[in-house]
């Protein structure tokens, strides 16, 4: 049967993830040590799950209110304002969902109309672009380039902005470059915003994974932008979590009863042993200043050093990331293309690793290696690229 | 302590057959740096030894071991610390800690059988004069020591490829 007549073509014509290919690839094979995975490798810390599982004990299985419970949003409230220097009101200006990915696909669903275009930097995570298609409005990329440190430059978004552009998603520190962006860089994208009247969807979900003595700066902080931003942020990547799917949006509560009412008619609301488990992790955090995460943070950090003095020992340039948990060396040298690259490094080496070209065109070039793993087999992965390397140049 | 001697007590304790020129740069610090404060922490005894730590449950060495409870008079100007030191300088001993509680010593046990264990307990620690009594438990499995844990269920199982 001829399904396209029934299928929604807008939606039908997003290509599958570029990350797909290679999972299917690498899936097949035996004993390969992957560097294309996007998570921490460290579980979630035993205190936080042994809350969540003392909660399914006590039998604490119901719905949760649709914005989250309210001991998570008053935690959330409670670290922002900590950490960052925002306040946002537990009550009505922060929303907990499914994981941050959700809070992107309900910023947008809420704020793009069809025609609206919404400016996404280039390369950034897989979802941005295809959100805002299934949100009817159109995605225009902005190229950053490594001379600028993969940061976003004011000039070439101004460039992009058209009488049609209704935001802009703001991905730092970045998935997969690992840039990061400071103070005075995001005071400048401000103005951007602040001259074209623009709202800004400020993904921050690695705001706690920052190294080499930079400081996460949340935009919203900054002069103005509370009230035309919102910040996503999650549970997943500064506590390891992933797997319990919990994320939030904080902003106006104009926007966030908006998403709330999208969130209500087709989730309800997150899991509630998640909720439960991070609001136990905030709460645990904030009682002793947050060890857990500089645990993490400087076992990533050792990694993160050894992997790019390892890349740049085999000849492959590569940036210097101070954000999230990714390295995103240039493999030009080797005269092949991204996808070749990995396509060849997979089957020839056994190594997995994601081409640039998975988050978007500008990052034909380069490969992202995820730096999350386990330190033995991170010898052995990088051992089996310079071998690579050696062959092929 | 610095930073660098805590940086490296991490990396060493994980795996101390990393290179120095590895530890230099997980470390942000040169190899003389690094060669430098391990010296130090050898020469201050903060590092013992590096040794492996062997799973002997699944070599065919026959062995067995024991926990020991032994409450001890302790002796006047000397405290506990020199029956402790007649007990560790037994080659069967493993460790000996002095615990709070109600008993005195822990004393950790290695023997090849049972009845060499045995003999040890009855021959030799029981019957040194400050010993008034002691309690033998055997280790019937380990689990996990020094955060190892010995079961193999500890895989990763994050997807392979993930965006």
């Amino acid at each position: 049967m001829n399904y396209d007549r029934f299928l929604n073509r807008r939606i039908a014509s997003v290509p599958p993830s570029g990350i797909r290919r290679f999972f299917d690839m690498a899936s097949g094979m035996r004993d390969t040590i992957s560097l294309g995975v996007g998570e921490p490798d460290f579980k979630t810390p035993y205190p936080i799950r042994n809350v969540a599982i003392e909660s399914l004990m006590d039998g604490d299985t119901q719905y949760t209110a649709n914005r989250g419970l309210p001991e998570l949003r008053q935690e959330i409230s409670a670290y922002l304002s900590g950490r960052y220097h925002i306040s946002y009101d537990a009550e009505q200006e922060i929303l907990v969902t499914i994981g941050a990915s959700e809070a992107i696909d309900l910023a947008l669903r809420a704020l793009v109309a069809p025609g609206d275009e919404v400016i996404v930097p280039e390369p950034s995570y897989v979802s941005y672009a295809p959100g805002v298609v299934f949100a009817g409005g159109d995605p225009v990329g902005v190229e950053t380039m490594e001379s600028d440190e993969f940061r976003l430059i004011p000039d070439l978004l101004e460039k992009a902005i058209t009488p049609r552009t209704k935001a802009l998603i703001l991905p730092y520190p970045n998935n997969p470059t690992g840039a990061v962006m400071s103070r005075a860089d995001l005071e400048a994208i401000a103005g951007v915003i602040l001259k074209h009247d623009l709202f800004v969807i400020s993904d921050e979900i690695y705001s706690e994974l920052v190294y080499g003595g930079h400081e996460h700066t949340a935009f919203a902080s900054l002069d103005g932008m509370r009230e035309r931003s919102l910040t996503i942020n999650g549970f997943s990547k500064s506590f390891a979590m992933t797997g319990w799917r919990v994320g939030y949006a904080c902003g106006p509560k104009e926007i966030i009863s908006v998403m709330n009412k999208i969130h209500q008619y087709a989730i309800m609301c997150a899991p509630r042993q998640g909720q439960i488990a991070a609001a136990a992790a905030l709460k645990v955090g904030r009682e002793n200043g947050y060890e857990e995460i500089t645990r993490m943070r400087n076992s990533y950090d050792r990694r993160r050093r050894l992997m790019v003095d390892a890349f740049r020992k085999m000849g492959l340039h590569c940036f210097e990331p101070y954000g999230a948990f990714y390295a995103f060396p240039s493999i030009r040298s080797t005269g092949m293309s991204s996808e070749d690259f990995c396509a060849r490094l997979l089957q020839e080496k056994n190594v997995a690793a994601v081409p640039g070209t998975a988050f978007g065109p500008g990052g034909e070039g380069n490969i992202r290696c995820c730096y999350a793993t386990a330190l033995d087999k991170l010898n052995i992965a990088l051992e089996r690229i310079a071998e690579f390397v050696a062959e092929n140049t | 302590m610095t930073k660098l001697e805590t940086d490296l007590l991490d990396l060493l304790k994980e795996d101390c057959r990393l290179p120095l020129e590895k530890l230099a740069v997980m470390t942000g610090s040169s190899v003389e740096e690094v060669a430098e404060a391990i010296d130090g922490l050898e020469k201050r005894r903060i590092i013992l030894r590096y040794a492996p730590m062997i799973n002997w449950d699944l070599t065919d060495r026959e062995r067995v071991e024991a926990m020991i409870e032994v409450r001890v008079t302790p002796q006047r100007d000397m405290g506990f610390d020199a029956i402790a030191r007649r007990i560790y300088c037994f080659d069967e001993v493993k460790s000996v800690f002095l615990m709070s509680g109600s008993y005195d010593l822990l004393v950790l046990v290695e023997a090849r059988t049972l009845k060499e264990l045995a003999a040890f307990v009855s021959g030799k620690l029981s019957p040194l004069e400050t010993v008034t009594g002691t309690a033998t438990s055997f280790v019937l499995k380990r689990y996990k020591e020094e955060g190892v844990i010995f079961d193999s269920g500890d895989s990763d199982r994050r997807l392979v490829i993930s965006p």
